[in-house]
């Protein structure tokens, strides 16, 4: 049992920070904010710098539910970095308007922990729990503007549309434990190895389904343009970046170690899910005029990205994947952090893409982070955004799956169409109204790091991040 | 560590691009400068590297290799091919600077950043020895491109500036696919190594086909070569001849360095299909030619056209057909460089591209009319002349492989003097219709300073061309016995194939 607590350390840790900091904002108010704020980030790099102690290879908590290996402990780090960069970026954001509450840090601290077991989960239990504790706290956050309608809206659906996910998950677990006779991983490939019968293949089926919501892969990605417009934007950060890497870790986890020998099976699925959401978050973008909305469909088209390096099913698929979401989160956040600067002479927030117009002349530095960010996120090398698509497809092409690298890359050129859009709007158009100038704060720091992150400066991080990612890979196989 | 005792070609890398950022942080007139000394220093350099080259040495010279990660490796190097077409970068590069010195007077710093990063990434694709850093250098090429004919271009530049980006990246992207397949097969990314791998014969069709995807958007052949009368007629002038003069020439360097000597079988498989595509591209792109009112519209369908005799030379598996090509690239380099150039300098002043809104040139601007004479010969290919060399060359070298397909691409010369020579006619000899354009000021000494230099290279070239086929005909040999197992047969070599010979045979082999 002590060793089992060990094991869940960085869990209890903030775990602990979560409950204590609820108690400071409880009686001391929303003027607390900033300090609890920034004693989360404290507790994040607690948490972060347990996590290398407590790791070991195949080590499992709490006879096989939990598991604390190197891959969980890659997802962790990651997770915990972003949750913190967006929780950062909040401040600022929502401070304007003196509305910055207390309970923004706790919320996003609660729904880490539920990540960090989505990630370690070793049974569809916890992986649910973990799950539901993740998204209950993002329910609340996507709803944080109580008083603006197109938060409260974005917060019901999202709430409404997750639980039906969560249904089908339970559905598909319930099939496997029927077949199956266990929840447990390793039990699960053990029954599939067998052979697998119909009544397995429909829970594999209703589980893929329920974590592809989750991962917001088409055709389960509705909920994502209208909740990422709606939710305040510090909001939208976030759930573009921590939960998509532990929902994808989470997939991956369970295609390998639960789903293994149904390898085959689950296949037709990813790859399925993965054309159809670079297509579709491809063809679907052209057409938006909110840079949300945009975003949105950016994020579906990467996640299929993702998807054809989970597809080739392998180790070094499986690392790209990792590799994958580190750079994606990294781009994605910038963006966004790119978009929390935008406002009006009067300090209202503004989502249009029109009113990026003309921006390298109004705001060059800005204009720039965001052409690279755009630029990146369309896998035009020399920017960092190449290499995670050319690992993935490296990984294909390894796996015998030449025709869906050669397919999945056309269709990246689909993508690069809207992309290469925001960066005609920014710089070949005359200026629009120039955004309400703000000094040089987190945010922009947070800008300017995750600029010279995928600015080819990030290529001394390739080595290190993909030894690591390998690594992590290695220990699910 | 290369026989020079630094890293030359490192260093040519990063002059343009430590000076493309400096510029970023200046003033107008300081990025001007800063630009133009850049361009000159790797002039510089460039010149060094051509006399520091040592012809009929190693096959590679000035290696350089630092392990990165994995597969990737910052590994650089030259041989002959790739010393002619860095040379013609780093010659136009200060003609370009100095031709956008007072045609653009907006946003300075940035063009001027954007031009120097387009000289480092072209350098980079010439020097590259690692398949992904070449990959690398090759598309990334867009970002400035992009920058460049979308902010400083015509009126139409956003069409044109999203049809070049679309059309290259969807041509490349097919052969990153390929290119981790044949890195996955052969486990090595280094150029030289993969160059003498022998891929299964099956496998190569459609790695060619995957390259040729690319080298073909970027050369570009007919039918996949719309997007360039678009952007050329938007792009800049500089713009124009950057695109002419080197970033077309990645396609023919692509075909040289990858498709013959990596896929011999697949090429010689695929004979007709490239023939078929360059014949059609030299009759029907010459007709466009002929018809154009735009000036730079004419020129840019007279490059699709020539650059089908680079194909035709390249894919007719000889000497003769091979070293043509390679002059036609440098040829066309220099010639549609300096014609764009003739045209930026009308345009400067008239603000119009329409042929009818000149006429009697000759008249006020006498010297501009020779230069612009010389040029248009040696785009027709006239002897002594860089045009002639090549032209000449590649259909010899065509005759050699089949007769038919130099039949109809020897078409192409009379067209192409055609249309040269109907333009050329319009907008300098006739009356003088316009009397704006009748007030023109001749060419002042900057635009002279400009034209010059091409000109004497030009001549250079017709005349003594062995001064640029020397460094190059080691390769060509080396590649010429890689690629010769494969070669097609041939319709044009009664004498050597038929045996015994019959007298009437030889007699009429003897006589080619």
């Amino acid at each position: 049992m002590g060793y089992s607590l060990q094991l869940t350390l960085p869990e209890l840790i903030l775990s602990g920070a979560s409950l204590i900091l609820l108690m400071i904002t409880a009686f001391a108010g929303d003027r607390s904010g900033r300090l609890v704020t920034w004693l989360a980030v404290l507790a994040f790099v607690v948490a972060g710098f347990v996590i290398p102690g407590v790791t070991d290879v195949g080590a499992t908590a709490f006879d096989g539910l939990f598991i604390a290996d190197s891959f969980a402990a890659f997802s962790k780090i990651l997770i915990y970095v972003s949750a913190a960069a967006a929780m950062l970026g909040a401040m600022g954001w929502f401070g304007r308007d003196r509305d910055y509450r207390a309970e923004y840090p706790v919320l996003i601290l609660l729904s880490a922990i539920g990540m960090g077991m989505m990630v370690s989960a070793g049974d569809l239990l916890t992986l649910y729990v973990g799950l539901e504790l993740q998204s209950l706290a993002a329910y609340v956050l996507a709803s944080f503007q109580r008083r603006d309608n197109r938060s409260a809206e974005a917060g019901l659906k999202y709430f409404v549309l997750g639980a039906l996910a969560s249904g089908i998950l339970l559905y598909g677990v319930s099939l496997l434990y029927g077949f199956t006779g266990t929840t447990l991983f390793a039990g699960i490939a053990q029954g599939l190895s067998e052979g697998v019968s119909t009544g397995e293949l429909f829970g594999i089926v209703f589980v893929l389904a329920g974590i592809a919501f989750k991962v917001s892969a088409v055709p389960f990605h509705m909920w994502t343009p209208d909740v990422y417009e709606g939710a305040p934007t510090p909001v939208t950060a976030f759930f573009a970046s921590a939960p998509k890497v532990a929902a994808m870790a989470m997939l991956a986890r369970v295609c390998v170690e639960a789903m293994g020998p149904a390898t085959f099976e689950w296949r037709q699925i990813v790859i399925f899910m993965a054309l159809a959401s670079t297509i579709l978050g491809g063809v679907a973008a052209i057409g938006q005029a909110n840079i949300k909305r945009l975003l949105a469909y950016s994020s579906i088209n990467n996640v299929g990205f993702a998807l054809i390096g989970l597809a080739a099913g392998t180790q070094a698929g499986i690392a790209s994947v990792l590799f994958y979401m580190a750079v994606y989160v990294v781009m994605t956040l910038g963006s966004f952090f790119v978009v929390m600067k935008m406002r009006d002479e009067a300090g209202q927030p503004v989502e249009t893409i029109a009113s990026l117009s003309g921006l390298s002349r109004t705001r060059p530095g800005l204009a720039l982070a965001m052409a690279l960010f755009m630029f990146s996120l369309a896998g035009i090398p020399p920017l960092l955004g190449f290499w995670p698509k050319f690992f993935v497809f490296e990984a294909a092409v390894q796996a015998d799956l030449t025709w869906l690298a050669a397919v999945g890359i056309a269709t990246s050129v689909i993508g690069a169409y809207y992309y290469i859009k925001i960066v005609k709007i920014m710089y070949f158009d005359d200026p629009a109204p120039a955004y309400e100038r703000s000094g040089f704060g987190v945010e922009s720091a947070l800008i300017l790091l995750s600029a010279l992150f995928v600015s080819p400066l990030g290529y001394f991080l390739i080595g290190p991040l993909s030894q690591v990612s390998q690594n992590a890979a290695g220990a699910l196989f | 560590m290369n026989s020079l005792g630094f890293p030359i070609l490192s260093l040519m890398l990063a002059v343009p691009f430590v000076a493309g950022l400096a510029c970023l942080f200046s003033s107008a007139n300081g990025a001007r400068w800063i630009a133009l000394l850049a361009t000159f220093a790797n002039l510089a350099l460039g010149i060094f590297l051509w006399d520091a080259y040592q012809i009929g040495g190693p096959q590679w010279q000035f290696v350089e290799r630092a392990e990165i990660f994995g597969p990737f490796a910052w590994a650089l190097g030259i041989d002959g091919i790739a010393l002619m077409l860095i040379l013609l970068s780093v010659f136009l590069m200060p003609v370009c600077i100095a031709a956008s010195w007072t045609a653009i007077d907006r946003r300075v710093p940035e063009y001027m950043a954007s031009f120097l990063l387009m000289e480092t990434l072209m350098v980079g694709v010439f020097v590259a020895q690692d398949l992904y850093l070449f990959y690398l250098f090759f598309e990334a090429g867009l970002i400035p491109m992009y920058l460049i004919i979308g902010i400083w271009g015509g009126a139409n530049r956003i069409y044109a500036s999203y049809k070049f980006f679309l059309y290259t990246l969807l041509g490349s992207v097919l052969m990153l696919i390929a290119m981790l397949w044949m890195v996955n097969v052969a486990g090595t990314a280094d150029i030289p190594t993969l160059m003498a791998y022998d891929f299964p014969p099956d496998a190569q069709t459609w790695l060619f086909l995957a390259f040729f995807a690319s080298f073909a958007v970027k050369m570009p052949m007919w039918p996949v070569h719309t997007w360039l009368p678009d952007a050329h007629v938007q792009a800049p002038t500089a713009g124009s001849v950057i695109l002419a003069g080197v970033l077309l020439k990645m396609g023919g360097y692509g075909f040289i360095r990858f498709s013959l000597p990596m896929f011999p079988e697949a090429s010689a498989q695929l004979f007709w299909l490239v023939m078929g595509l360059s014949l059609v591209a030299i009759v029907y792109t010459s007709l466009v030619a002929l018809v154009q009112q735009d000036m730079k519209k004419l020129i840019a369908y007279s490059s699709v056209a020539h650059m089908a005799f680079v194909t035709i030379g390249l894919f007719a598996f000889n000497r003769q057909g091979l070293e043509g090509a390679l002059i036609v690239m440098l040829s066309h380099g220099l010639v549609s460089g300096a014609l764009f150039l003739c045209v930026g300098v009308i345009y400067d002043r008239l603000h119009t591209r329409e042929i009818d809104r000149y006429g009697g040139l000759a008249t006020n601007m006498p010297g501009y009319a020779i230069l612009f004479m010389l040029f248009t010969m040696a785009s027709v290919g006239l002897p002594g002349t860089s045009g002639f060399v090549g032209e000449f060359l590649s259909l010899v070298g065509a005759y050699e492989a089949n007769s038919f397909v130099a039949a109809i691409a020897t078409t192409g010369i009379i067209l192409g003097a055609a249309y040269m020579l109907y333009l050329y006619w319009r907008v300098v000899y006739g009356v003088q219709r316009n009397a704006d354009a009748a007030a023109m000021p001749d060419l002042n000494r900057r635009e002279m300073a400009i034209l010059a230099p091409i000109a004497a290279v030009v001549l250079w070239m017709g005349v003594y061309p062995e001064s640029f086929l020397a460094p190059m005909s080691n390769d060509v040999g080396l590649l010429l016995a890689r690629i010769e197992r494969a070669a097609p047969s041939s319709d044009s070599q009664l004498a050597r194939t038929a045996a015994p010979a019959t007298p009437a045979d030889a007699e009429h082999g003897s006589a080619h």
